[in-house]
């Protein structure tokens, strides 16, 4: 699909599914009374254009050895990730409503072993990225052609090992890996800068040796653009320093670290969904 | 006796063996690619030899990755930072994943003595014993390592290879098969029961051999499939012998000594010996030195199984 051009109409398609993604996000979170709304919103433009425009991956055929990985890193924004996977037909929507309810397949955090599609356990911050530089060392000692993408928080990268795995990638010049960091600038506690300066956060990964661009992770176009744009050089990892909004596209949700993990009432559900369908029109 | 080996040879030799016929096999270290014996496989496969540099957690997160694009990750390092620093990625990218990889943890109890606590790695039998889907074996010699190396291409699941590099002399017929989860039975015996593993297993023969001339007719069980651990040869030790004196180049938490006792107590309760490093870390010294100091020895285990038939 990432070959082709995309037209207007897509573009409308899937800004309609990253708003659909949201909304039944935060419905499963409300349900399950446990979830990460905040980083679920930040990244569903993100998610959305993944499996709506980049990623070669086939439901029918979950295990396809030459099918493109995407590795959500940041395995607490699970129920995201579970309303994404649904959208491109892995899960149910029955699925969805047994997010986190005794023996569900839906963990809070995504096990590879129960739901296919996901392809990496996450949860444990700073897993992801070293787990994506293997697959991509897979694929080049292959010689074959699919990619891997990673997707990591911001507060995230206050772990040491995505900087041992960053070092790895362009040493290894890792050109088919893809890192997308979604820098909505909140962690769980209060604001990344509030805790651990993360600036100058496009220069750091530079200076490690990957390619870097900057877009707004909250515009369905220049998201897909970017994602698209990848490889940005030969022989370089490519890094998308994608600036988002924690909480996006609910007025009271946005940029507030409350929201990090806090649990919608049923008037804040009903006034979220008003207000997301009402963006979208 | 005949000759002591290393047996990090025999792994290393078996792996480029393993890897001639089967592409599928990769070999990631971190840094130390002469310690674990890895140069041959680096001139010979350099496409299939990832170093990480020194940075476990990624290491272990990298062949987890490997392991997803369908390769067959050998993960070698010094068996205390590849499982102590990497403990979470172990955990959740190995046992709760369930990818197909192997950690071969080189120079593991206490090889390396004069260097302290800090390199000797006399916990990770009990670290790597707590995660689910975790394989743990640890072969007593280079004829046994050589098997296991090719059992372990045929493996499902992470598996944690104890690799020591204290010699050992060949206490198996060459051409031996591995079978997991089975307790081979070295010696015969009536009396009491001596089971050990790697580095122990020569020096509870030369016990058992010892006892014999005491009259005291002692089993001996090489344990190197310590999980899964053959449930039916510990309770027909305890049921059948008069005791069970395990002996372990690790701390007497959490190896084999707790794993024997775990089954023994829940089934036929028996007197046991644990030997092993008695919750201390060690002072410096050889690890010839440290084996003699903690009572690892054939004459350590020689009086335990006195000690504790006299109890009886």
């Amino acid at each position: 699909m990432n070959r082709t051009a995309i037209t207007d109409t897509d573009y409308e398609s899937l800004g309609r599914r990253a708003m659909r993604t949201r909304i039944r996000s935060l419905q499963m979170v409300h349900r399950a009374k446990l979830g990460h709304p905040g980083g679920d919103f930040s990244s569903a433009d993100i998610l959305t254009a993944l499996y709506g425009a980049i990623l070669h991956v086939d439901p029918s055929n979950p295990c396809d050895p030459e099918r493109d990985r995407f590795i959500m890193s940041k395995g607490h924004c699970s129920s995201s990730l579970y309303a994404a996977l649904a959208g491109a037909g892995f899960l149910s929507d029955a699925d969805l409503d047994t997010y986190m309810a005794p023996l569900s397949k839906l963990n809070g955090h995504p096990d590879r072993n129960k739901v296919a599609g996901v392809e990496a356990n996450t949860g444990p911050l700073g897993h992801g990225l070293p787990i994506g530089v293997g697959c991509a060392l897979a694929a080049k000692m292959s010689g074959a052609s699919w990619r891997t993408y990673v997707l990591v928080g911001d507060g995230e990268l206050q772990e040491g090992s995505n900087w041992e795995a960053g070092m790895c990638a362009s040493q290894y010049k890792l050109d088919n890996l893809v890192l997308i960091i979604d820098r909505n600038r909140i962690q769980q506690g209060d604001f990344t800068e509030n805790t651990i300066n993360m600036e100058p956060m496009a220069e750091r990964w530079r200076s490690f040796g990957w390619d870097v661009r900057e877009v707004d992770g909250n515009n369905m176009h220049a998201v897909v653009e970017c994602l698209r744009a990848a490889p940005f050089t030969p022989n370089v990892p490519s890094c998308i320093l994608a600036h988002t909004i924690k909480g996006k596209g609910v007025s009271f949700m946005e940029n507030r670290p409350s929201w990090h993990h806090h649990v919608p009432t049923d008037d804040e559900l009903q006034k979220a969904i008003a207000e997301l369908e009402r963006g979208q029109r | 006796m005949s000759r002591m080996v290393d047996c990090r040879n025999a792994y290393s030799q078996k792996l480029e063996e393993m890897a001639l016929a089967d592409e599928r096999i990769v070999a990631v270290v971190n840094d130390s690619v002469g310690s674990a014996k890895l140069k041959g496989f680096q001139s010979k496969f350099p496409q299939r030899f990832i170093n990480v540099g020194i940075a476990e957690q990624n290491m272990v997160g990298v062949s987890a990755g490997l392991a997803n694009g369908g390769k067959i990750p050998y993960v070698c390092g010094a068996a205390c930072f590849l499982t102590a620093r990497a403990m979470e990625q172990i955990k959740i990218d190995l046992g709760y994943s369930n990818h197909n990889v192997r950690l071969v943890g080189i120079s593991s109890g206490m090889a390396y003595g004069e260097l302290g606590p800090t390199h000797q790695s006399i916990e990770d039998v009990g670290w790597m014993r707590i995660i689910p889907n975790m394989t743990i074996i640890v072969p007593a010699d280079a004829i046994e390592t050589e098997a296991v190396m090719e059992y372990s291409g045929i493996h499902k699941g992470p598996m944690f290879l104890r690799m020591s590099r204290i010699p050992v002399p060949d206490l198996f017929e060459a051409g031996m098969k591995f079978e997991l989860g089975k307790a081979i039975r070295l010696r015969e015996g009536s009396d009491i029961t001596l089971m050990a593993n790697g580095v122990m297993v020569c020096r509870a023969l030369q016990a058992a051999e010892e006892l014999q001339k005491a009259g005291i007719s002692a089993r001996v069980l090489n344990m190197s499939s310590v999980k899964p651990i053959d449930r039916e040869a510990i309770i027909d030790a305890a049921r059948n012998t008069g005791g069970i004196v395990t002996a372990e180049e690790h701390s007497i938490y959490g190896g084999l000594g707790g794993a024997v006792a775990e089954i023994v107590t829940q089934t036929h309760p028996a007197k046991m010996r644990i030997l092993g490093v008695p919750g201390v870390f060690a002072p410096t010294g050889s690890a010839e030195f440290l084996l003699e100091h903690f009572g690892l020895t054939a004459e350590g285990i020689r009086s335990a199984a006195v000690e504790l038939l006299k109890s009886r």
